[in-house]
């Protein structure tokens, strides 16, 4: 293939990916829309491969690592529970940092690829800059897959001084980045350039370390958007505009959806990167009042008496719910209330989970149709005729005191405004506050009713008590 | 100097409502007006004259009085031509006028120089004016009172009833057209026990057809009608073939039907056809609502009650005056609402606001001048449906931060910013890198307008979307593992190849696995 039709190859891969997002804003157009971005990837790859820069030599090692990488990703799709997903993305994120890192190195050291003057300080500032972002992304996204799959903590861990650490790091990187752009030799270069990802990679652990678990969401999208910025900066220091384009949608994709879930909360960008709830937050918190009147618990078969007898319910589920893999009970209830005319509906937060979708990746796992999911916006007016309001494994989220409490840490967080409903049960395993740290005076309220106890084993419960 | 209300006698057969009530009268006193009642104005909805006078009212002895000594007359039905003949100059009319069916009428009263405000003409879509909405009110009790006729009509309990002497099913009552007389009919009917059923053409009232507890039955044929203002419109051949079935298969299932469909400006649409009463059970009631306008059913004659193939079908057009007592109370209270509108001063003085959409709609003469029509409202039409652009829901930003258009103080700085940072770019930067930097900030801005269309319920497969696209960086390994070396150049060759396997591999495992999980958490959407 000549460059030019290589060229337009790129222009038809980079429309497809446009289209492929495009998709996505229905449910409807979306399975088209994935078949979009595979089609575009094939000709990208294709076109690649086939192009002047590769030689024939090159192939077997081309598809033996395509094979091995290929089948590893295709394995891990098929295997993974929908209540994996955001490891799932947060590992693939960390590859994405990883590949840019590499083919920054690989890039730097070849030395069939010269410039001078200024075409070279933008070409050997593109390769620390795609290095770096690059490492962050990888190491970040460890640090978070390790969070969300319990296998590192997921209290923020705080070092004395961070932000001037943090600083430090800067100042060092920029440092050494001129040390890097004024190196002789390509030799001379590389030390400049370890140190650097060094301390990229250090950063990148820090900063999702001192995050805390139901902050996810941005970090998620955050590390989403970072991904996606490696590879347009990879696409400078090659000179290549597709991945410059898809490097630049994936990135603004990201950023997109941080910014929607920091709004979620009500917080802004640089306070949820610069450190949990758990900081400032814990001891506001402590200073409010403490909520007035009493727990009321409920019996799985008290609650499925109220269900029973209601007209229009609402259940709006959290990350509990995705923890006890009640999903798919809590389909079953939805259907057999429905079946029986009873408006069953769901209210999803933007941050229920512990990625933006989350509650309704999980949902439609379990067959719930996407129409009677509702967004927050689409529902928070609805409570009020709303005669039983089902919280499954949700705190912060429906908590009154973001409203009604200008003092407490989560003050003007919009939340599901469960307590109008005429009853809301609340399923939770324990009084334990949620993970802003805030008591919640839901639970205090009249006319809510505490179900205590594993969501999935007391909606198994409820269900029983529905069918007979 | 406080102006007088004239409350006359209804003279139209038959009609026993009232335009005002004496609780209302109070209230108009307190606005600062002093309210003059024909004798015997209120006997039909046994509101007496002691009653009126007790509130602070005149009772004056004829109908003369009131028609030429008052400023503001309050009238249910349209004047006669009698009666219009002894207004004087000025006086402002308010009651039923329907103007588009009544062009002579209007023609006398703009002769006498008066002001018109026609109940009927409500720009009803004005949230700000469903408290003076009279046609929803007496609509209201016309679903009602429509289902008390049909029980009375129908020789059985509606509801289910297990009784010493055996079990009884409960009535199967089908509402044609879930208005606002629909609702109120189907919500009467539940609430006497009755299985109820309804159909509207607008598939948007299903929610509130099912909020009320009722069910709602579809029409087997896609087609929505909305016609505008929140009424109905005519509907396809396809459709109207589909809906006789419907209708068909209801009138033999149910006991008895009650019919509400209308068209603005049309004849009623024949829902319920002879062969169609002929298939229902002996006994069976309809009540035709739209009777006035031709009636739903073909058998039905305006104003009467007759058995036709032993169903019983009732054709009155007066369901709001035989519920005289109530129908005169909320058309009281719309008409003091209007008043208050009128008259904000509480001076006793009204001022006919042409410039407020409400009373602009409702003024149909203004001192003698016809103004009906009204220009088309400037509303904000209801969305049809949730629009699929939705740039981030932004009702909430009372409680979130975001939202709305930044200050311009804010904006200024950022444009200052991204003015210096292109300014740099552009003075030190090589033309190669330029290109790029074109595309880069272009792309950037396609993702921002491509991703805010995202539907929020898809954010996890767009992530996983965007991370199997970011494994485009697989090209990047691609052409650095096997290049067409130009002669003479040497390169750590096995470095780089192995560097660029490993990248390969990596992003192999995003591209595939990131499509393939998308691939699976978008077939599980379905509704």
């Amino acid at each position: 293939m000549s460059p030019s039709l290589v060229t337009v190859s790129y222009i038809g891969a980079t429309i497809l990916f446009i289209l492929s997002l495009g998709g996505l804003s229905n449910p409807e157009t979306s399975r088209r829309g994935n078949v979009y971005g595979i089609i575009g990837m094939t000709i990208a790859v294709l076109a690649t491969v086939f192009g002047p820069r590769v030689t024939l030599g090159g192939l077997p090692l081309i598809i033996g690592a395509m094979a091995i990488g290929g089948s590893v990703g295709l394995y891990a799709a098929k295997k993974v529970q929908m209540t994996q997903m955001p490891e799932l993305v947060a590992a693939m994120h960390s590859l994405v940092g990883f590949a840019a890192c590499v083919v920054g190195f690989a890039s730097y050291i070849d030395t069939s690829i010269q410039f001078t003057g200024a075409e070279k300080t933008i070409h050997e500032m593109e390769i620390y800059i795609g290095i770096l972002i690059g490492a962050v992304t990888f190491s970040g996204s460890v640090i978070a897959f390790g969070k969300l799959s319990g296998k590192i903590n997921g209290k923020p861990l705080l070092l004395p001084a961070r932000h001037w650490i943090n600083l430090a790091g800067l100042l060092i990187v920029i440092y050494f980045g001129h040390q890097f752009l004024h190196a002789e030799t390509t030799a001379a270069g590389t030390f400049p350039l370890i140190v650097m990802t060094i301390i990229a990679l250090a950063f990148g652990v820090h900063m999702v370390m001192a995050i805390g678990g139901a902050d996810m969401p941005v970090v998620v999208s955050m590390l989403n958007s970072y991904s996606g910025w490696a590879a347009a900066a990879t696409g400078f220091m090659l000179s290549n505009d597709l991945l410059i384009v898809t490097g630049a949608l994936v990135g603004s994709s990201g950023a997109i959806l941080s910014y929607i879930m920091c709004r979620a909360m009500n917080r802004n960008f640089i306070s949820v990167i610069a450190g949990g709830f758990g900081t400032g937050g814990g001891q506001a918190a402590k200073t409010g009042e403490q909520p007035a009147g009493e727990v009321v618990s409920v019996s799985a078969a008290e609650t499925a008496e109220l269900l029973r007898e209601a007209k229009n319910v609402i259940i709006v589920p959290g990350y509990g719910m995705a923890v006890a893999q009640a999903q798919h009970t809590v389909y079953e209830i939805t259907q057999h209330l429905r079946q029986k005319g009873i408006n069953v509906r769901f209210g999803i937060h933007p941050v229920a989970g512990r990625m933006p979708g989350h509650m309704n990746v999980l949902l439609a796992e379990a067959k719930v149709p996407y129409d009677i999911v509702m967004e927050m916006d689409e529902i928070n007016e609805d409570f009020p005729e709303t005669d039983v309001a089902m919280v499954i494994g949700a705190n912060d989220i429906v908590n009154p005191a973001a409203q009604e409490d200008p003092t407490s840490p989560i003050a003007g967080m919009p939340v599901l405004e469960v307590w109008k409903a005429k009853t809301s049960i609340v399923m939770k395993r324990s009084m334990a506050s949620g993970y802003a740290g805030v008591d919640n005076p839901l639970f205090y309220k009249d006319n809510n009713r505490m179900l205590f106890g594993d969501a999935k084993k007391m909606l198994d419960e409820v269900l029983v008590a529905l069918m007979t | 100097m406080a102006l007088t209300i004239g409350i006359a006698r209804e003279t139209y057969a038959g009609e026993k409502r009232v335009a005002t009530v004496p609780e209302v009268v109070e209230k108009l006193i307190k606005l600062g007006f002093s309210v003059s009642v024909e004798s015997g104005a209120g006997d039909g909805a046994n509101f007496f004259d002691e009653a009126y006078s007790a509130a602070g009212a005149r009772i004056a002895a004829s109908a003369a009085e009131i028609w030429s000594g008052s400023d503001i007359i309050f009238k249910v039905r349209a004047p006669t031509p009698d009666e219009v003949a002894q207004m004087k100059a000025g006086t402002t009319l308010i009651g039923f006028i329907w103007p588009a069916q009544t062009p002579e009428l209007m023609e006398q009263l703009a002769a006498r120089k008066v002001t018109v405000l026609a109940m009927d003409s409500l720009p009803r879509l004005l949230s700000r004016a469903q408290k003076m909405d009279a046609l929803t009110s007496m609509a209201s009790i016309t679903g009602y009172r429509a289902v008390i006729e049909a029980a009375n009509q129908f020789g059985r309990f509606l509801n289910g009833q297990v009784t010493a002497a055996g079990k009884i099913p409960p009535a199967k009552v089908f509402v044609a057209g879930a208005g606002v007389a629909g609702l109120a009919a189907l919500g009467t009917a539940v609430s006497l026990g009755a299985i109820v059923r309804a159909n509207d053409t607008r598939s948007e009232v299903a929610d509130q057809v099912k909020s009320m507890g009722a069910e709602f039955v579809k029409v087997d044929y896609e087609e929505e009608g909305s016609g505008g203002g929140g009424y109905a419109k005519v509907m396809s051949e396809g459709f109207q073939a589909a809906q006789r079935d419907m209708y068909a298969q209801q009138a033999k299932e149910v006991d008895i039907i009650i019919t509400t469909a209308l068209i603005p400006g049309k004849p009623a649409p024949r829902l319920i056809t002879a062969e169609m009463v002929r298939s229902m059970k002996p006994g069976s009631v309809i009540v035709d609502l739209a009777a006035e306008q031709g009636g739903n059913c073909e058998l039905t004659e305006p104003g009467k009650v007759v058995v036709k193939h032993g169903v019983t079908i009732v054709g009155y057009t007066d369901f709001p005056s035989r519920l005289s007592r109530q129908s005169s109370t909320l058309y009281a209270t719309n008409l003091l609402r209007l008043t208050e509108e009128l008259c904000k001063t509480k001076d006793g003085i009204i001022n006919v606001n042409m410039d407020d959409d409400a009373i602009r709609g409702l003024t149909v003469i203004k001192d003698g001048e016809i103004t009906w029509p009204p220009p088309p409202l400037k509303l904000p039409t209801p969305p049809a449906a949730k629009p699929a652009a939705a740039p981030m829901p932004e009702k909430k930003s009372a409680h979130g931060g975001g939202g709305g258009p930044k200050p311009a103080k804010t904006l200024a700085i950022l444009f200052g910013i991204g003015a210096v940072l292109f300014w740099l770019i552009g003075a030190a930067a090589p033309a190669a890198f330029l290109g790029h930097f074109t595309v880069f900030v272009l792309a950037c801005f396609i993702g921002y307008m491509v991703v805010w269309n995202v539907t929020p319920a898809l954010h996890t497969p767009l992530m996983s979307v965007t991370n199997a696209i970011s494994s485009i960086i697989a090209i990047g390994a691609l052409i650095q593992i096997a290049p067409p070396l130009p002669a003479g150049i040497e390169r750590p060759g096995f470095w780089i190849g192995f560097l660029a396997f490993v990248g390969l591999m990596l992003t192999a495992v995003n591209m595939f696995g990131g499509f393939a999980v998308t691939r699976r958490m978008l077939a599980m959407f379905r509704k």
